[in-house]
């Protein structure tokens, strides 16, 4: 946490209220009433949200969204490279979700790891008749194929769960029939407010169906860790694994950036949990806590100062021959990191950025891009809760306008006045900037880049926004005649 | 240590790497191959998307309007993230952001609170709404909802609100295409028919293409024939606009007035019989003028029937422009031909896109001899035969019908091919079976600018021609020998 307040020059807090007071201006008395508690200016002091957040989406207001299903498949479950994961309904949301996240798996694609898209495919029979004799079927059909698939998960779309479709049962029977285990994932895109259940729900089901059934074939020792909320978006895992390997740790599992289900499934034998992503994972981390008594710890893995801070709270919690690596890890990553920061910072000092992500990253990246020079002027999160707005507020200069779910509309008008310099967001945001002549980076996939966590991401990530603000090609958008 | 379903707790066990190996040769053997075809319920990398991604791209085709989806909102985000990563362009749409409750009470409320924020913060048009699973489930009744909406003022009563039942459970993204269009054309041009009144226009509707190039290039045809026009579903400006500055939520799309003065037209014509039928059959029954329903112009053989149906259908000659033009293609093609002579190529995707791959396969006298369709019927089989059975170049070659990429591998793996025609999906596949993949199709999520390149039409045909021929000859040059590594190819 930052020690001291700061500011940015020509941002308050009457103007950014001025300014989302205006935004909402032309909104129709019900939507300005509902939109208004989740826009606000930031109090750097005071530790705390200043919005209202987790609240059902506003009608017709172009939000960037997903749901539940999307929290379930894309993010907690979809990631762990050695199971099938059968997206269970219609054919889209599987294909929407095949392959767009980056979440970067190891092994042999059809045999041992399977970023491949499942589906049953329902038609209309399977609606008016239930689905669940396909699942029976398809899931015999996805062992015998697949026969080094470690288990697989049944993710729920919207038409399921309004049929009345009882997959935890047909899960059952065909977990002990198949001997593998099978686990069934109410996800359904309906429910909750955003992708944010659907994290919970896949939380839920690791903690009914997976956590406790394995044991490490190793002995077990002080330095046994797992790495919670890291997905390997871009190899980012590659790039933290090793990281604190290096520090002298032993990474026992990754939940579940190229991760492996028996790994995952034996991680209440670790002797800490540290988590990056704490808005999809927290769950679990404090479900281990409870009933296994096993501690965890928040960090960030964006930038030198961040990372340099982590991995010392880290330290503080082994013994002295791990500080000890900890601080030759620093000494010997410090000069690199300096050296990339002097290249960079003078092209991008004072550059503003604002930002709308998910997860971790409206705040966790904000320090990554203060050690290049830049200052962050709007944040805010699809589907964050009020403990992410609590973890936010230090993070940002006072003054600052923060949204909650922000409308595109929003977003354009924040951008219009506060003029960044650069804007990290989705897919969806991305050409709407860029035909304003905004310099835009992909901060959920890292815009095909990557890794951007660790020291080794660091690099890549200074690259990337050095490139993205100082492209010769912005030059050209405004034409001579 | 306990879990919570009282399981024996196992060891983690690692694969060895003997098992991994078994597996990975089974995996491209005959009898896995048998196996993979006896699936009856699991669906594996699947070619198709569903219904309303098409009723989308075909809202994007019409001047200020807002595609609306209504249903839960992931669906929406999907949508637009869908065709952002296709065109490398914004795809604003809305949802009305259904959840449990709407499950309960159905999805009115949401409906019309979601059109009066539209038509308030974003000022289109017209709004189009389509539906995704949950509203279909539950059995919303949109034709009430809208009435009441504008009852009650949601939106103003003389707007637009086309709207189409376009459920994902039941067909895929082209008929979702068919649905909505059909739906904005009945809206439009509703009380606009006017006895005697002829615009004098071709009215051409391009079926559910997702090439940019595509539309300018029919655009351009017709242009040569100095034949007046109105392109329906237009998508080229919205999905290819300029970087200047400035966003427009709404870029590009058929005006609204020439929509609705095109059931006047004199003629009309629907390319994609399988993406637009029942809109061709509704405009038969209610257009003004000649109509006709086309294959895609794909290749020389069939972009002549288009330009000789546009000029029967004018009474005019074919300009000598155009002449010149095919001309030139044949030139490009007889030049290069050898490039793709007797080589073998799986092609896969919608049944429109199929029929325009082997035809011009078969032209250039290669063999399209794996033919993958992901959702077809007896009837695309059929005429995907009947174009196999009219050429020497056809014999032999196979049509899988509902068949999918994982299909695919295995007859990749088993019965090879020389290269193979489709959306980036088949990367996976071609990288297994050291083959190159053309994407020709929807979606390219791996390759820049390949929207903008028609496929269709005399210049298309060269497009295609060129990639194709390009690569073939980049991988002698990368793989051949050196004593054989040359100058000239």
């Amino acid at each position: 946490m930052s020690d001291k307040i700061r500011t940015i020059d020509g941002i308050t807090k009457e103007s950014t209220e001025a300014l989302i007071a205006e935004t909402l201006s032309v909104y129709p008395d019900k939507a300005k009433k509902k939109r208004a508690p989740h826009l606000g200016a930031n109090d750097q002091g005071s530790g705390s949200a200043c919005v209202k957040s987790n609240k059902k989406t506003v009608p017709g207001v172009m939000s960037a969204r997903g749901c539940a299903y999307a929290g379930a498949k894309g993010v907690v479950w979809g990631p762990i490279r050695d199971m099938v994961h059968v997206s269970h309904g219609p054919v889209g949301c599987g294909w929407y979700s095949w392959g767009t996240r980056r979440n970067m798996m190891s092994g042999i694609t059809g045999v041992t790891s399977f970023p491949m898209q499942f589906t049953s495919d329902f038609q209309e029979k399977d609606i008016v008749y239930g689905g669940d004799k396909k699942l029976k079927t398809l899931l015999a059909e996805a062992h015998d194929l697949f026969p080094l698939a470690k288990g697989i998960s049944v993710l729920s779309e919207c038409p399921v769960g309004l049929i009345g479709d009882d997959i935890n049962s047909v899960a059952k029977t065909a977990a002990k029939e198949l001997d593998i285990p099978i686990i069934p994932c109410n996800c359904e895109g309906f429910r909750g407010v955003s992708q944010s259940l659907g994290h919970h729900i896949s939380n839920d089901t690791i903690r009914d169906y997976i956590i406790g059934t394995r044991e490490y074939a190793e002995p077990e020792s002080p330095y046994d860790i797992a790495l919670i909320g890291e997905y390997n978006i871009g190899g980012d895992a590659w790039s933290t694994k090793p990281l604190l390997e290096e520090c002298g740790l032993n990474v026992k599992s990754v939940w579940t950036g190229d991760g492996e289900l028996e790994k995952i499934a034996a991680t209440h034998t670790v002797k800490l949990n540290v988590i990056h992503c704490y808005r999809s994972m927290n769950y679990m981390c404090k479900v281990m806590e409870e009933k296994y008594g096993i501690p965890w710890i928040e960090l960030n893995f964006f930038g030198p100062t961040k990372i340099r801070e982590s991995l010392r709270k880290l330290a503080e919690l082994f013994d002295d021959n791990i500080k000890a690596k900890v601080e030759a890890v620093i000494a010997k990553y410090d000069p690199i990191m300096q050296a990339i920061v002097e290249e960079y910072k003078p092209r991008l000092d004072g550059k503003k950025v604002m930002l709308l992500v998910g997860g971790l990253r409206p705040r966790h990246t904000i320090g990554a891009y203060e050690d290049l020079g830049m200052d962050c002027v709007g944040s805010g999160y699809e589907f964050a809760h009020t403990d992410d707005y609590d973890r936010t507020a230090p993070e940002m200069p006072d003054g600052t306008v923060v949204y909650d779910d922000p409308s595109e509309y929003e977003f354009e008008k924040f951008a219009d006045a506060l003029k960044p310099d650069l804007i990290g967001s989705g897919i969806k945001e991305k050409y709407v900037f860029q035909k304003m002549g905004i310099p835009f980076r992909q901060m959920h996939s890292w815009d095909y880049s990557g890794p951007y966590h660790g020291y080794k991401g660091f690099e890549v990530f200074a690259r990337d926004i050095d490139m993205a603000i100082n492209s010769p090609t912005w030059n050209l958008v405004k034409a001579p005649f | 240590m306990s879990n919570l379903l009282g399981l024996e707790v196992k060891k983690v066990v690692e694969t060895t790497p003997e098992e991994i190996e078994k597996v990975q040769n089974w995996i491209n053997t005959e009898e896995y191959k048998e196996k993979n075809f006896a699936r009856q319920a699991l669906v594996i990398n699947p070619v198709h998307a569903c219904q309303p991604l098409g009723a989308q791209l075909a809202a994007h085709g019409f001047e200020g309007t807002l595609p609306f989806v209504h249903g839960s909102q992931g669906c929406a985000s999907y949508y637009r993230s869908t065709l952002n990563r296709h065109f490398r362009e914004p795809a604003p749409a809305v949802s009305d952001s259904m959840t449990e409750d709407g499950a309960v009470f159905g999805g009115q409320n949401n409906l019309h609170e979601g059109l009066e924020n539209a038509n308030t913060i974003y000022k289109p048009k017209m709004i189009a709404v389509f539906t995704s699973c949950m509203p279909e489930v539950i059995g919303d009744d949109l034709t009430a909802f809208i009435k009441n909406a504008k009852q009650k003022n949601c939106v103003p009563k003389d707007m637009p609100v086309p709207y189409a039942n376009t459920p994902s459970f039941n067909g895929t993204h082209i008929h979702g295409y068919d649905s909505m269009l059909v739906s904005i054309l009945q809206t439009l041009t509703e009380g606009k028919q006017i006895e005697g009144r002829c615009t004098g226009k071709l009215n051409l509707i391009a079926g559910c293409d997702f090439n940019t190039g595509d539309y300018r290039e029919y655009k351009r045809i017709l242009k040569e024939f100095g034949i007046p026009f109105t392109v329906l579903a237009d998508i080229s400006d919205t999905f290819d606009s300029p970087c200047d500055g400035s966003y427009h939520v709404y870029a590009g799309g058929t005006k609204l007035e020439d929509a609705a003065d095109s059931i006047n037209g004199k003629a009309t014509i629907a390319i994609g019989p399988y993406a637009t039928p029942k809109t061709f059959s509704w405009i038969k029954d209610n257009y003004s003028g000649k109509h006709a329903t086309m294959p895609m112009p794909m290749g020389i053989a069939k972009t002549d029937d288009f330009i000789m149906k546009v000029a029967e259908l004018f009474g005019k000659e074919v300009p000598a422009s155009l002449k010149n033009e095919r001309g030139r293609a044949v030139d490009a093609i007889t030049d290069s031909h050898q490039y793709m002579h007797g080589k073998k190529f799986a092609v896969y995707g919608d049944p429109d896109y199929l029929m325009g791959y082997v035809s011009f396969l078969l032209e250039m006298g290669a063999i399209p001899y794996h033919v993958l369709c992901s959702r077809g019927s007896k009837k695309v089989e059929k005429e995907i035969q009947a174009l196999l059975d009219g050429s020497m170049y056809g014999k032999g070659c196979k049509i899988h019908m509902n068949k999918d990429l994982w299909h695919l591998r295995s007859l990749l793996m088993t019965d090879p091919v020389d290269g193979v025609i489709g959306d980036s999906h088949g990367k996976f596949a071609t990288r297994d079976a050291k083959v190159p993949l053309f994407r020709f199709g929807f979606p390219v999520f791996d390759r820049v600018n390949k929207h903008r390149y028609p496929i269709i039409g005399y210049q298309g045909a060269v497009n295609m021609l060129t990639e194709i021929c390009n690569k073939f000859i980049d991988i002698k040059d990368e793989t051949c020998e050196d004593r054989q590594f040359e100058l000239m190819r």
